[in-house]
């Protein structure tokens, strides 16, 4: 989409970030996905009279470490406060969450824009809070179920400045900000299961506007290609409205991903009162300069760093680098096999990014489940590396080991793989395809060059493949000469 | 049996003159005999009690029992237990059985000592008459036709006459103390953060405190020992050593300096309670206290301070209840918001909603400010007041504990305000959070009262020593009201 001449979008998203702790944020519950249905709630979760909440340290721990990695101020001290409204789903009849002082306030994230420059993306604050549960409509005869596993989930929820422009901008940088956590450890990112969620602020103005528009807040769209439809649409809506001769109405919306249009939901005037005061329940949460500094000390290589070392220590290509740095598990999967290997990195680099990777693509698998184990990658790449066989002979050695038929070694065995290099035998090939073509002979002795790979491919052929590439070239065009 | 101190309860059962088994029986008799007409219990465990008291027996008989163990005891109903009815003195909760204990409960039933039942109170604890029960009024056992203060009415009415020998209660703005006065009981509400909050059903969070109602300060400090103590379930408790409370009772308390604060002392207080405070203080300096009368400038602003936090923090503790998990629910809601309505209109009694108004209201956007953290404010000059003496040398403040006797029936119930001004002595110790307690310092036309003590935070131990000082050289707290002594 491209956004009419003369007008411009403003774009901020919040994010609702599960974090990957082993219980909830205010009770001991586990907060595994896809249990039976308030299995996983404790009379803290369901709100039951005189129950307390406790935090979770685990949950604070991870909000820092998100803070730090987005170069954020950590709140020396920050606090919880409650956010008041009646829903069946929500037990208490408010959401702890953080509102004056949340953990994390003033960080950034660069995105990369399409023309190769980075922008910097403001990160206003990001808070800790409690999830709430889940209204279940189906299955219930004229009532609904309600399922409270999900209630106290710890979340942060992130919220940029208004500093996005496009779509595409908004769904770089969730995709940035989506890397980011995974990477870190702090969410599992799975969009589906909910585990990282977004809402949208879009307004538009005319270039040059000295004040924002009226915003609408999009609810809960699930997928980087929702983001981008749904503010695509309410852009256009936007403008459409005011070129109309209307004004848009601050309000929350709701995108259907079936029509891709987003449906007025509620408007500014229905919208509750939540009455947000400290929760005098939980005390302050005080966060000293030597508790931040431990976390700092054990943040892992964050993305962009790892690229460069990638293309610093290995010589790789950025696209490469990038390539293998897109995944925290896919980098380390990588750094084991150039160890294992013994390899070139490059070599080892390219069989990751495009052999690996374009299988289990096919899987639909990432990296981490894998069917073949960095080391055992890596004892293929070490065949090719030691010239045991050749780098086509290992493309059928590949497929054999992605079907389980055994490790690299006794697939070369098995399969009677190991490269030709004894010169006598290639040459006795090489021969006999002469032999076998008189006139390409005399055609390529006559100056058609192009014919050179017909013999490579003859006399590859005539070795089942197996030949010694460099021995097999060198040695043919010894012969061809004459 | 129902006369004696919790020591001599001990003695009586170590020296095998009865077992906790026929004190609880004897108990559950007078239970049996008198509550029909004071209304002080909303449920009577006897089985339980029982077999806890059997329980105690055999730890007595095998030499494994503490002080309490087989002493009987009350648990007033704002006490989750587990698989016995906690209502908190409202329909809402009528049906609502715990599927856990509090944390006190788990520690008195630890000590060994056998709950007989669960006390009447104010509905969620707000008032103080014990008017606002849905379980219907606790009678004054000094006289039937008189209130027995609030909130915790049913814990000093069964105390008071003899139904238990100690009661458990909670106090957010005097409702241990001012019925404690009321009912010639010595009450004690703890340091903020001393006793576990966990299974305690909320009121206001920021000023809840569990306490003990007990026939003397001695009784009183046996309890609230086993009671205190820091509870990784309650983030607001201490995480601090439980002083201990009963080896320094016996100390003198020559040399210590008394604060009298003027505002205090200040018009408010019947002339005969004054009379009777005067005598406190006399006693007191016989006993080697010395008085100085000091200044907490910021008191008056107490209750106002009060009626915006506790309401505040009341409307957002009180919001769970909707009737979608537990409790109340209004039957053939059309509509969700008709289930939230009708459940919450019928649930809830009129002072509930009333204080769910007011602090809906000083939270709504626009007026937080104006009121919620103007009174934040304000809390903390009311701290500071109390800080600045305890550092000029004060060692306790003493003052009335309320304005005057049990009031009767009615008396206040079509005025809000009027009733509100029962806690004016005692709002301020819950602001600060500091220890205070009532005890009894005689009677006006036959009516106990009592004086209070607070203290700076966690000095529970030397307020405990200066009552039961006094109570060495005083005997009001020993006496009955006649139809229940025998």
């Amino acid at each position: 989409m491209i956004i009419p001449a003369g007008w411009e979008a403003v774009i901020g998203l919040e994010v609702h970030c599960q974090l990957s702790t082993q219980s909830k944020i205010f009770s001991g519950s586990a907060i595994a996905y896809g249990a039976a249905p308030n299995s996983q709630a404790s009379p803290i979760d369901l709100g039951m009279p005189g129950m307390l909440p406790v935090l979770n340290v685990d949950a604070v721990k991870k909000a820092v470490t998100f803070g730090l990695s987005v170069s954020a101020k950590i709140a020396d001290r920050s606090v919880f406060a409650r956010k008041h409204y009646f829903y069946p789903d929500l037990p208490k009849g408010y959401q702890i969450s953080q509102y004056e002082l949340p953990i994390v306030y003033e960080g950034h994230l660069d995105i990369e824009m399409e023309d190769g420059t980075t922008k910097r993306i403001g990160i206003t604050r990001a808070h800790l809070e409690e999830d709430a549960g889940k209204s279940v409509h189906e299955g219930f005869q004229k009532s609904s179920g309600i399922d409270l596993n999900r209630a106290g989930t710890p979340l942060i929820e992130i919220v940029s400045e208004p500093d996005l422009r496009t779509a595409q901008e908004a769904v770089a940088y969730l995709k940035k900000l989506h890397q980011l956590v995974v990477y870190l450890g702090i969410c599992d990112g799975n969009m589906q299961e909910g585990s990282f969620r977004c809402d949208a602020n879009v307004s538009v103005r005319k270039i040059g506007a000295p004040k924002f528009g009226t915003r609408t807040e999009t609810k809960n769209v699930n997928s980087f290609r929702y983001v981008e439809k749904a503010i695509e649409y309410e852009i256009e809506r936007q403008i459409e409205v005011i070129e109309a001769g209307g004004s848009i109405r601050q309000e929350t919306r709701l995108f259907n991903p079936d029509t891709g249009e987003t449906k007025a939901m509620r408007s500014k005037e229905d919208a509750n009162d939540y009455r947000y005061f400290p929760d005098p329940d939980l005390l302050p949460v005080v966060c000293t300069q030597d508790y931040i500094d431990a976390i700092r000390k054990s943040l892992p290589e964050l993305p962009e760093p790892k690229r460069a070392r990638f293309v610093a220590e290995f010589g790789l290509s950025d696209y490469d680098a990038k390539t293998l740095t897109s995944s925290r598990e896919l980098a380390a999967y990588y750094e084991a096999v150039v160890t294992a290997s013994g390899a070139e990195a490059k070599l080892c680099a390219n069989w990751v990014a495009t052999d690996l990777l374009g299988a289990l693509n096919k899987m639909s698998k990432g990296i981490e489940e894998s069917p073949i184990t960095a080391v055992a990658f890596a004892a293929l790449l070490k065949r090719i590396a030691d010239k045991t066989i050749n780098g086509k002979i290992a493309k059928d050695v590949f497929e054999a080991m992605v079907a389980g038929e055994g490790s690299a070694d006794e697939i070369i065995q098995a399969k009677g793989l190991v490269q030709v290099t004894d010169e006598s035998a290639i040459i006795a090939a090489i021969d006999d395809v002469i032999a076998k073509n008189p006139q390409q002979l005399a055609d390529y002795r006559g100056g058609k060059d192009k014919l050179y790979g017909f013999f490579v491919g003859q006399a590859m052929k005539a070795t089942q493949g197996k030949a010694n590439p460099d021995a097999l070239n060198r040695l043919l065009k010894e012969r061809l000469a004459g | 049996m129902h006369t004696l101190t919790i020591a001599q309860l001990a003695a009586g059962l170590r020296e095998k003159k009865f077992s906790s088994r026929e004190l609880t029986q004897h108990y559950l008799k007078r239970i049996d005999a008198f509550d029909g007409a004071l209304n002080s219990f909303v449920t009577i465990t006897a089985e339980r009690a029982l077999a806890q008291a059997d329980a105690a027996d055999a730890r007595l008989a095998a030499g494994d029992a503490g002080i309490l163990t087989g002493i009987p005891l009350g648990q007033k109903d704002i006490f989750c237990t587990q698989g016995v009815r906690t209502a908190s003195g409202s329909k809402m909760l009528d049906s609502f059985i715990a599927p856990y204990d509090a944390t006190i409960v788990e520690k008195l039933d630890a000590a060994g000592m056998v709950m007989l039942g669960k006390l009447n109170m104010d509905e969620f604890a707000m008032g103080s008459s014990n008017e606002t029960s849905f379980y219907g009024p606790v009678c004054n056992p000094w006289d039937k036709t008189r209130v027995p203060g609030g909130s915790s009415g049913g814990s000093v009415a069964c105390v008071a006459a003899g139904l238990a020998p100690v009661a458990t209660a909670t106090d957010t703005g005097g409702s241990i103390r001012q019925p404690a006065a009321l009912t010639n009981l010595t009450g004690i509400k703890p340091t903020y953060g001393r006793v576990s909050r966990y299974g305690m059903i909320a009121f206001a969070s920021s000023l809840d405190q569990a306490g003990v109602v007990a026939r003397s300060a001695e009784d009183a400090a046996h309890v609230l020992q086993a009671m205190s103590g820091f509870d990784p379930k309650d983030s607001t408790s201490v995480e601090r050593p439980v002083d201990d409370l009963l080896s320094g009772l016996g100390q003198s308390i020559k040399g210590l300096t008394i604060g009298l604060p003027k505002e205090y002392f200040a018009d408010g207080m019947s002339a005969g309670v004054r009379e009777r405070i005067e005598q406190a203080i006399a006693t007191l300096t016989q006993l080697g206290a010395n008085f100085k009368e000091i200044s907490l400038p910021n008191s008056p602003l107490s209750v106002p301070t009060y009626y915006v936090v506790a309401p505040a923090e009341a409307s957002s503790n009180l919001a769970r209840f909707d009737g979608v998990r537990y409790g109340h629910r209004a039957e053939g809601a059309k509509s969700l918001e008709e289930l939230y309505k009708r459940s919450r209109g019928e649930g809830f009694g009129a002072e509930v909603q009333r204080r769910i108004m007011i602090g809906t209201y000083v939270l709504s956007h626009g007026y937080y400010d104006a009121y919620y953290l103007q009174a934040q404010k304000v809390r903390r000059l009311i701290y500071d007041d109390f800080k600045r003496a305890f550092a000029d040398g004060i060692d306790l403040v003493l003052s009335p504990t309320a304005t005057d006797v049990a009031f009767k029936f009615g008396e206040n119930s079509d005025d809000p305000v009027a009733m509100y001004l029962n806690d004016i002595y005692t709002i301020a110790a819950n602001l600060a959070g500091i220890p205070a307690m009532s005890l009894p310092c005689g009677f006006v036309d036959g009516l106990p009262t009592g004086f209070q003590l607070m203290g700076n935070f966690f000095a529970e131990a030397r307020m405990l020593n200066v009552a039961h000082q006094y109570q060495q050289a005083t005997d009001f707290h020993q006496q009955w009201p006649t139809e229940y002594a025998s």
